[in-house]
């Protein structure tokens, strides 16, 4: 089962990695992100079964780091619509040439 | 029965992954994701992480997840159902980012595996689960929390504090 585990790990990564480069809606780029962090838990927690519980520690500290991130990241995201009133990445070119 | 159960939570999983990149609307992309999110908390359970999976529901897809339909619902995007995939030279993009991604993890993986590690992993599951019987799922957990990684911990809690000041300060309209 461990390496199904991280076989379907790995896939929900790829998926949130193709999902952030193909949107261009802010939020859910977002999502996909938190997709990525949710993948790289779930092969931690596997492989706590076979190393101790450190990785089960370390998932509970990724969790913390994410909501964190999603507070802050959000916030952003409506500092910037309140500038551009749109969420969509493409708009976003003040740094383009 | 668990490979039973595994099976039907991965194929879950991976549906809501598909779904939260694929769905038009922000609001479905969200409710697939709690999809997923549920499912990967029951296989932390199927692994006996029932702590984490306990966390999982309530703070990942409770709470983190209301922040997001609450912007959602603030910013008034919920009926944004024009397709913003990209297509063209990016998908392409998209498809090679991946594949190298995919590739890269299949090789950690496989490194991971030649390790060994897994020669005393029964040992260490059977002492996991001594040790869940003892304390209870929440203080093996807490243990080592409190003892070897304590300042880990206390940074943990300024890093929350960090984070909602600057996200009330940055939401904050300028005037």
């Amino acid at each position: 089962m461990l390496t199904h585990a991280l076989i379907l790990s790995a896939a929900l990564f790829v998926i949130g990695t193709l999902g952030v480069i193909v949107r261009r809606n802010a939020i859910v780029i977002f999502l996909c992100i938190e997709l990525q962090l949710n993948a790289v838990n779930l092969a931690f927690v596997a492989l706590s079964r076979y190393t101790g519980i450190e990785g089960q520690l370390y998932v509970f500290f990724v969790m913390t780091v994410a909501a964190a991130e999603a507070a802050v990241g959000l916030a952003i995201i409506i500092s910037i619509f309140r500038h551009y009133e749109t969420v969509n990445v493409d708009k976003f070119n003040l740094l383009k040439w | 029965m668990s490979e039973v159960l595994f099976v039907l939570f991965a194929v879950v999983a991976l549906g809501g992954a598909f779904g939260v990149v694929i769905s038009k609307s922000p609001v479905a992309s969200l409710l697939f994701m709690v999809a997923t999110l549920a499912s990967v908390a029951g296989i932390y359970v199927l692994f006996e992480a029932h702590f984490l999976a306990a966390i999982q529901v309530l703070v990942y897809a409770g709470a983190i997840m209301v922040l997001f339909l609450f912007v959602i619902m603030l910013l008034n995007l919920g009926h944004d159902y024009r397709a913003d995939l990209k297509f063209g030279l990016w998908s392409l993009l998209a498809f090679v980012v991946a594949g190298l991604t995919a590739g890269v993890l299949a090789q950690g993986f496989m490194d991971v595996a030649d390790t060994g590690f897994r020669e005393d992993g029964a040992a260490v599951a059977a002492a996991l689960d001594e040790a869940a019987r003892e304390q209870g799922v929440a203080g093996v957990i807490a243990e080592p929390l409190f003892t070897d990684y304590v300042v880990a911990f206390e940074l943990m809690g300024l890093l929350l504090l960090v984070a909602i000041v600057a996200a009330v300060v940055l939401a904050k309209p300028r005037n």
